[in-house]
């Protein structure tokens, strides 16, 4: 089959690679009908992710057809025929963090815990497509995936939806949705959320549909800001505005009742805090840019919530901890347990609440995904999000 | 490895930052070792960094087969000299569970772990007191045999194709509770240890502990030389029982083995920004 396999930084390709089998008895093989790119990719692409090998295959946001099931999957949960989506991370179910609903967190699916135990003490679950400290399972930007623990992952699509419209539900939208849940928000709150690519875009949406007063968006490309604003926030280029300021004079002095990073590791910035990072990353001295999570701390306002869907993965530095304590903030973050939330967003997709399909710019044959990351990664030609088509041709 | 923060992340580049003569000849804490013994562990070593750097190119996060046994058997190898532990007293005196002398005052490297699991204590006891069923999970175990009620044979893998074995006899065995267990005269690795299963409160699991002592190879060299190799006394059993916790909770054990690849996996990491 072909997949997009990783080469270096900057460097994916297409590649003929065998197809996949089954290897456990809980695994299926799914026909990719539609996959995408996501922002998280992006770290990869551009070299900020530790552990991959050249010809891993990448992509965590997948859906499609189930053509085989193994031997542990019941016929009840799964069987050939089904079309489904199949969620960024890989849970098994059965350990006391996926029966806490805290899926992100499972115990049993990384075969290189050991690895991230080293770093981080305790080791979350394994992705798809998302190097090998975080499991090394091939992901799906390809013509077939093998999803292993398929009884607990892949949830069927009912009747009548394209996939445009449940896509997302594999990541971007649970991930946007979780941010602004774990803003808590009450009536007549004010969100600021940063970044407005796909993740700041759902947390946008997201917001909304839990009730907030209004949404502060800040980026600096306009088409991005546009959506921003077609879905309700009020936008706020941080390259004409200062951003403080702004908020500030938003929130008649007060703060954001809660802020959302949505941008993570690589914030692009033009102060000397952000120039300060990129020289401590270029230099290998520091790891992550925490220009927006800065950013976020300073303008929150006292005992509010900083959420962060925005990716992390070393050690930060000239971290305003005191800003933070003082302030007596609350911090939320992590990789998104989507499983928790893809029946209740599946509800919200049906009854209409919400159109995910707003955000696509372009759609591809997968033979055109290395140009797409191109694309995607400089932001050129009003890309905000990209869907390739495995199966075209 | 050239991110600062993942130090371990990338075990060839871990091993290459270490001469291996250095790390022994260095170590003041270890008077018992002879210069020639010093030598010949550093030739061993330097053979075992050469091994684990190939290794690591194809496997990246499969734990190296390396360590302690790789240094006693290149020992053994390089020496024609087998280290018999014929002053052990075993089967003698001083019947605490964790420490049955087999191992002489003062040897032994001690190692407790434990790791909480979703399964009732009655089912974890059940499937590790059928020994025959451990080298399902404990990947450094070739076979072992039980021979008849308290006796098994038990053989594992070192490098270069090699094993090592031993025979061991159950000292006692509470159903559901507590085995215990010593290994018996000529055992290449003398050891001895105890499996616990403790039900916690709360519907948290069941608490299973594993206390194990063994005589390394070398005597304390054996212990460095693993070292050197990321294997830490220890990561074996800790490993071991995290597949064990993967095997019980869910009936499989996660891996990517057989999984397609574009080109052969080489690891690119270093390249990184
Ligand atoms: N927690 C999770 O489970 C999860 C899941 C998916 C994605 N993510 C992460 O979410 C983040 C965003 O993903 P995406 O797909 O939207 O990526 P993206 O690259 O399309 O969007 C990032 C946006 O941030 C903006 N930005 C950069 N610097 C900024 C600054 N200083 N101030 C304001 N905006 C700034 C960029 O202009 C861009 O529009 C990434 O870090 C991604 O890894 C996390
Ligand atoms: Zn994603
Ligand atoms: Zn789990």
């Amino acid at each position: 089959m072909k997949a997009l396999a990783w080469h270096g930084k900057n460097d994916v390709r297409i590649d003929n690679v065998p197809d996949p089998k089954i290897i456990n008895d809980r695994d299926a093989i799914i026909k990719i009908t539609s996959t995408a790119i996501c922002g998280s990719d992006l770290h990869l692409y551009n070299g900020f992710t530790p552990g991959m090998m050249a010809g891993d295959i990448l992509g965590h946001e997948f859906m499609g057809e189930v053509v085989e099931t193994g031997k542990g999957v019941s016929g009840e949960k799964l069987k050939k025929g089904d079309r489904v989506v199949v969620p960024f991370n890989i849970a098994c179910g059965n350990c006391f963090f996926c029966k806490r609903d805290l899926y992100s967190s499972c115990d049993n699916t990384n075969p290189n815990a050991g690895l991230v135990e080293k770093q981080y003490g305790y080791a979350g679950s394994a992705l798809f497509g998302y190097s090998h400290t975080l499991g090394g399972y091939a992901g799906g930007q390809a013509e077939y995936v093998r999803v292993p623990f398929a009884d607990v992952g892949p949830y069927k699509v009912p009747e009548g939806l394209t996939d445009e419209q449940v896509l997302f539900l594999t990541d971007i939208f649970p991930t946007g949705y979780m941010a602004a849940e774990n803003c808590n928000i009450q009536p007549g709150d004010t969100v600021a959320v940063w970044g407005a690519g796909p993740v700041g875009l759902f947390a946008i949406k997201s917001a909304f549909l839990l009730g907030a007063e209004r949404v502060l968006a800040i980026d600096r490309f306009p088409e991005r800001l546009a959506l921003a604003q077609e879905a309700g926030a009020i936008p706020i280029n941080y390259e004409q505005t200062p951003v403080q300021d702004e908020i500030r004079a938003q929130t008649h002095g007060m703060g954001a009742d809660s802020c959302i990073d949505a941008v993570g590791l690589e914030a692009h910035g033009i102060s000397p805090d952000a120039i300060y990072d990129k020289v401590m990353q270029v230099a290998r001295l520091g790891t992550d840019r925490i220009h927006v999570l800065r950013e976020a701390i300073m303008a929150c306002r006292k005992s509010g919530t900083v959420s962060l869907p925005g990716v992390y993965v070393g050690i930060v530095d000239k971290m305003p901890m005191g800003a933070a304590f003082g302030k007596g903030l609350t911090l939320k973050m992590g990789q998104t347990h989507v499983q928790k939330y893809l029946p209740k967003l599946m509800g919200h997709i049906q009854n209409g609440d919400l159109d995910p399909t707003f955000l696509i710019t372009h759609t591809l044959p997968l033979e055109q995904a290395p140009e797409a990351y191109k694309i995607f990664k400089e932001k050129k030609d009003g890309c905000v999000k990209v869907v390739l088509k495995p199966h075209t041709a | 490895m050239s991110i600062n923060y993942t130090p371990n992340t990338n075990s060839s580049a871990q091993t290459a930052d270490l001469p291996p003569t250095a790390t022994i000849t260095g170590k003041g804490g270890h008077p018992n070792v002879s210069d020639t013994e010093r030598v010949i562990s550093g030739v061993a070593g330097a053979v075992i960094a050469g091994y684990a750097l190939t290794q690591t190119k194809n496997t990246l996060g499969t734990a190296l087969p390396l360590g302690l046994l790789g240094g006693y058997l290149l020992y053994r190898g390089a020496t024609g000299n087998c280290p018999t532990y014929t002053a052990l007293r075993t089967g003698t005196g001083q019947q605490t569970d964790s420490k049955i002398a087999v191992i002489p005052e003062g040897q032994g490297i001690k190692i407790v772990k434990a790791m909480t699991i979703q399964k009732p204590a009655s089912e974890l006891y059940t499937f590790w007191r059928n020994f025959e069923n451990l080298p399902v999970f404990m990947k450094h175990l070739e076979a072992v045999t039980v021979t008849d009620e308290t006796h098994s044979s038990w053989t594992a893998k070192a490098p270069f194709g090699q094993t090592v074995s031993w025979d061991a006899e159950i000292l006692s065995d509470e159903p559901n509770k507590r085995i215990v267990w010593r290994s018996l005269e000529h055992a290449d690795i003398p050891n001895t240890g105890t499996v616990r299963f403790e039900e916690l409160s709360a519907g948290r699991g069941t608490a299973v502990t594993v206390s194990l002592e063994y005589n390394p190879p070398l005597g304390m060299v054996g212990a460095v030389v693993a070292k050197m190799f990321g294997e830490e006394p220890g990561t074996q059993v800790h490993d071991s029982l995290r597949r064990f916790k993967e095997l019980m909770e869910t009936g499989e054990l996660p891996t990517i083995q057989g999984q397609p690849n574009g080109v052969l996996g080489r690891n690119k990491t270093e390249g990184m920004a």
